[in-house]
C-alpha cells in the first residue's frame, strides 16, 4: 500500500458540447433547485461514452468515464491512446487544471506537470527573469531557481542571450529554454504531455536523456506520447485509454500492442476532419485496399496497401506538399514524400483525392499507424497539420513467410518489423541467403 | 478490524487528494503562502514589463494622473464650475482621481484575471489566488508612486497658501488604502469569477466603473450634495475611504467613525464573499472560459 504514489478512484469528467453560454443560466438554477432538495445533479445522469467519430444524442460527454489505476513509486507509466481518447483530459486533472465531476485521486509527493513548456513566459521580459518567472509557476521557489540557475542555462545552451527578451529569440531557443526550466524541476512526481514533439533531434534527444535520468532517479513519471518508440523506451508500465476508459492498464508492450491493433473499423475506412482553423486541406476519409483493391485493414508479407485520401479545401491551392509515411511501435519507418520527390499536383480545389501505394510490403505481423500531411507550395507553411489518418496490421504468419526460427512467435511481436533481404556467413562457410 | 487500522495509516499518508469539490471555506491560504516567490515575481513582472520599450518609462506613471487631474480642472473646475469646498482645483482633483485609479485598476485588472491568465491557468496549477494578489500588490506600488507626485503638489501649496490643514487623521490613509484595494480585490474576484461564464458582465463592467466614479465624491465634495441623491451616495461604502483621504491631506470632507467602520466591515465582507467564489471557480473555469 505505502510504495503507491498516485492512487486514481473512479474518476469521471463530463463536459458539454457546443456553445457553453446557451443555456448555461436555466441549467445553473435546475441544477441548483435539484441540490437544494438534496437531489443528485440532473445534468450528470446523462451522458455517453465519447466516442468523437459517431454523433452522440446529447450534448453532454464523458471525457473520462469510472477510470481507476495506481502508479507505483519509482514507475514511469505510460498513457496512450487515439486523438480523444481521454489522455489529455487525465492529465489535466491530475495536475488539478480541471476537476473531476467524480471520484477522487490521491496522491503521495509532490507533483509537477509539464503540460506546456515556456507557460507564462512573458515576451518582453529577458531570458534570465523568465527562467524565474517559469520555474515559480512550476512551483519552485525563488532561493531554488538560484542554485539551479547555472545549470538550467547551461542546459538550455542559450548562455549567449540570456539578457535579451526572449521574444527576440528563435522559436528553437525559446523552446530550449523553457524545456530547461522545466527539466530541472525536482518533483516525486512528474507528469509530461508529448513536449518532447518540438525542437531539433538532437535536443529531443537530450530531452528523452533528461527523462530517462528522472526516472532512473526513482521518481514517478506519468508520460502521454504518440511516439511508441519513446513510450517503449522510457516507460514499464502502459495506460491505454479507449474511448475515456481504461482500453488496458498493464506491462507497456501489451499496451503498444493493444494500442496499435485496436482496429474500430476492420474495413479499411477511417473518417477524418477538420482538425484546427488553421488546416486549409482536409482530410476527409482514409480508405485502405489491397492490391486486388479490396477494403481491408489486414494485409499479407508481400501485399501492396494502397492509401486513398479524400480530401477538400475550400480555396486552391498551388502545387501543394504532401506526405504519408507508416510507423511502426519503433517510430517512423518509410515514406512517400514529395518534399523529397518532388511530385505534387499543379493545384488542387473542392473535393479531390490523393492516393498512394505501397508495394510489397515486407513487414513482420504487426501493428503499424499511418500519419500524413501537408505543406503549402513554399514548403514551409502547413496546408495540413501531420497527423494519424490509419492503421493496418500485418496478419501473415510466421512459418508461412519462411520465419521458422525456435523463438520467432515470442520474439516477432517486438522485433525491429522491415525486412530488407540479406545474407549470412559465418567463419568463411557458404554464405545463407534470407530472401523472404 | 486490522485491514481497517492499516488502511487508516496509509490513508494519512497522503499529501494531497484532488476532489470534485472543495469545503466552502478552504481558500488554501497555505498554498499561497508557499508560492509567495511567484507572487513576488508576478509583481515584478508587471512592474518591468509595462513600461519595456517606451521612452519615458516610469514618468508615464506621473503623467497620467497629472493629465487627468488636468481635465478635470478644466472640465468640472473651470466650465462646470462644481465646487471644491475652497480647496486648490488641483490638489483636490489629484486626491480623488490618485485614491480612484488605484481602485479602478485594481477591480479592472482583477475582474478579467481569469480571462488573461487562461493560457497559463490552463496548463500549470497555483493557487489562483496569487494572481490577483499580485494585480493589487502592482497596483499598490503604482499607486505609491502617484502618491509622491500627490505629495508633491501637497506640500507646494501648505507651504505657499493657507488653503489646506492637514491633520492628525493623516496616519489612516495606510488604512484607506488597503480598504480600497480591498473593495478593489473584492469585487474584481467575485466579477471574474462571474464573467467566466457570463461575458456579458465584461461590456457592463467599463460602464459600471465609469458609474461608480460619479456615485463615489472624487470630481466633487459629499458636502454639495443635498437631496434625495445624497442617501445613495453615503451608503456607497468607497465615500467614507475617499471623505476620509482628503478630509486627512486637506482638512476640507466628512470624517466619521461610524463611517469608516461601515466602510471596513463592507471591504471585510466582499473580499471574503470575493475569495470564496474565486476559489469556488478556479476549480471549474477552464471548463467555460
Amino acid at each position: 500500500m505505502s510504495n503507491i504514489a498516485i492512487s486514481v478512484e473512479n474518476i469521471s469528467k463530463q463536459y458539454r458540447l457546443g456553445e457553453v453560454s446557451t443555456g448555461t443560466i436555466s441549467h445553473d438554477l435546475n441544477r441548483w433547485w435539484a441540490k437544494l432538495r438534496g437531489k443528485e445533479d440532473p445534468f450528470l445522469r446523462v451522458g455517453e461514452a465519447n466516442d468523437r467519430t459517431k454523433k452522440g444524442t446529447s450534448d453532454l460527454v464523458w471525457a473520462l468515464k469510472d477510470v481507476n489505476f495506481d502508479v507505483k513509486q519509482g514507475e514511469v507509466l505510460g498513457i496512450i491512446g487515439r486523438n480523444g481518447a481521454g489522455k489529455s483530459t487525465l492529465l489535466k486533472v491530475l495536475s488539478k487544471v480541471t476537476q473531476p465531476t467524480t471520484g477522487n485521486i490521491k496522491v503521495r509527493g509532490r507533483i509537477a506537470s509539464l503540460l506546456e513548456v515556456g507557460t507564462g513566459f512573458h515576451p518582453e521580459l529577458t531570458g534570465r527573469e523568465n527562467i524565474y518567472l517559469n520555474g515559480a509557476i512550476l512551483g519552485m521557489t525563488k532561493s531554488e531557481i538560484s542554485r539551479k540557475f547555472d545549470e538550467i542555462l547551461d542546459f538550455s545552451g542559450v548562455e549567449r542571450y540570456v539578457d535579451t527578451p526572449v521574444k527576440r529569440y528563435s522559436s528553437g531557443m525559446y523552446v530550449r529554454l523553457a524545456f530547461a526550466v522545466a527539466a530541472h524541476l525536482e518533483p516525486e512526481i512528474l507528469i509530461v504531455d508529448e513536449v518532447l514533439a518540438v525542437g531539433d533531434a538532437e535536443f529531443q534527444k537530450k530531452c528523452l536523456g533528461k527523462m530517462k535520468d528522472v526516472s532512473g532517479e526513482g521518481r514517478t513519471v506519468l508520460f502521454v506520447s504518440h511516439n511508441m518508440g519513446a513510450v517503449r523506451g522510457l516507460c514499464n508500465t502502459g495506460l491505454f485509454m479507449d474511448n475515456g476508459t481504461v482500453g488496458m492498464f498493464g506491462d507497456i508492450q501489451s499496451a503498444v500492442d493493444l494500442y496499435l491493433t485496436a482496429n474500430t473499423n476492420a474495413d479499411g475506412i477511417f473518417q477524418l476532419g477538420r482538425q484546427g482553423k488553421e488546416e486549409i486541406v482536409v482530410f476527409e476519409k482514409v480508405i485502405l485496399r489491397n492490391q486486388f483493391g479490396i477494403q481491408t485493414q489486414n494485409y499479407n508479407f508481400g501485399d501492396s496497401i494502397s492509401i486513398e485520401i479524400e480530401c477538400s479545401s475550400d480555396q486552391e491551392v498551388e502545387l501543394p506538399y504532401f506526405w504519408i509515411s507508416i510507423e511502426s511501435q519503433f517510430g517512423s519507418l518509410c515514406a512517400a514524400n514529395s518534399l523529397l520527390d518532388g511530385i505534387r499536383p499543379k493545384f488542387v480545389r473542392g473535393k479531390f483525392i490523393i492516393a498512394c501505394t505501397f508495394k510489397n510490403l515486407k513487414l513482420l505481423p504487426q501493428s503499424f499507424i499511418i500519419f500524413a500531411g501537408g505543406r503549402l507550395k513554399s514548403g514551409t507553411e502547413m496546408s495540413t497539420r501531420s497527423k494519424e489518418i490509419g492503421s493496418f496490421t500485418m496478419v501473415s504468419k510466421l512459418n508461412e513467410i519462411g520465419l521458422n526460427g525456435e523463438l520467432a512467435e515470442s520474439f516477432a511481436p517486438s522485433a525491429s518489423p522491415l525486412y530488407i533481404p540479406y545474407s549470412w556467413r559465418f567463419n568463411n562457410e557458404e554464405s545463407i541467403d534470407v530472401n523472404l | 478490524m486490522s485491514i481497517k487500522t492499516l488502511d487508516n495509516i496509509s490513508e494519512t499518508h497522503w499529501t494531497e487528494v484532488i476532489t470534485p469539490t472543495n469545503a466552502v471555506f478552504d481558500l488554501k491560504l497555505r498554498d499561497v503562502w508557499k508560492y509567495r516567490d511567484l507572487l513576488f515575481l508576478l509583481v515584478r513582472r508587471d512592474f518591468v514589463s509595462i513600461y519595456k520599450q517606451t521612452i519615458l518609462g516610469p514618468i508615464w506613471f506621473f503623467l497620467q494622473p497629472l493629465f487627468t487631474t488636468l481635465t478635470f480642472v478644466i472640465v468640472f473646475g473651470q466650465i462646470a464650475h462644481i465646487s471644491t469646498d475652497g480647496m486648490p482645483q488641483v490638489l483636490f482633483y489629484m486626491t480623488g482621481v490618485t485614491l480612484w485609479n488605484y481602485f479602478s485598476d485594481c477591480l479592472n485588472k482583477t475582474s478579467t484575471v481569469f480571462r488573461d491568465n487562461a493560457s497559463i491557468f490552463g496548463k500549470v496549477y497555483f493557487p489562483r489566488l496569487v494572481m490577483p494578489l499580485s494585480i493589487v500588490i502592482s497596483n499598490l506600488i503604482k499607486f505609491g508612486i502617484q502618491f509622491l507626485l500627490l505629495i508633491g503638489f501637497w506640500v507646494y501649496y501648505l507651504i505657499t497658501t493657507d488653503t489646506i490643514h492637514p491633520n492628525i487623521y493623516i496616519l489612516l490613509i495606510p488604512l484607506i488604502v488597503l480598504l480600497m484595494a480591498a473593495q478593489g480585490l473584492g469585487w474584481g474576484m467575485i466579477i471574474s469569477s462571474m464573467t467566466t461564464k457570463y461575458r456579458d458582465l465584461v461590456f457592463l463592467l467599463t460602464f459600471g466603473i465609469q458609474l461608480l466614479m460619479y456615485a463615489t465624491p472624487v470630481i466633487y465634495p459629499l458636502s454639495s450634495i443635498s437631496g434625495d441623491y445624497r442617501v445613495f451616495i453615503e451608503y456607497n461604502p468607497l465615500t467614507p475611504l475617499l471623505e476620509i483621504f482628503r478630509y486627512a491631506l486637506l482638512g476640507s470632507g466628512a470624517f466619521s467613525w461610524t463611517l469608516l467602520v461601515y466602510s471596513m466591515v463592507s471591504s471585510l465582507i466582499v473580499v471574503a464573499l470575493g475569495a470564496i467564489v474565486f476559489t469556488k471557480v478556479e476549480k471549474s473555469f477552464m471548463d467555460t472560459v
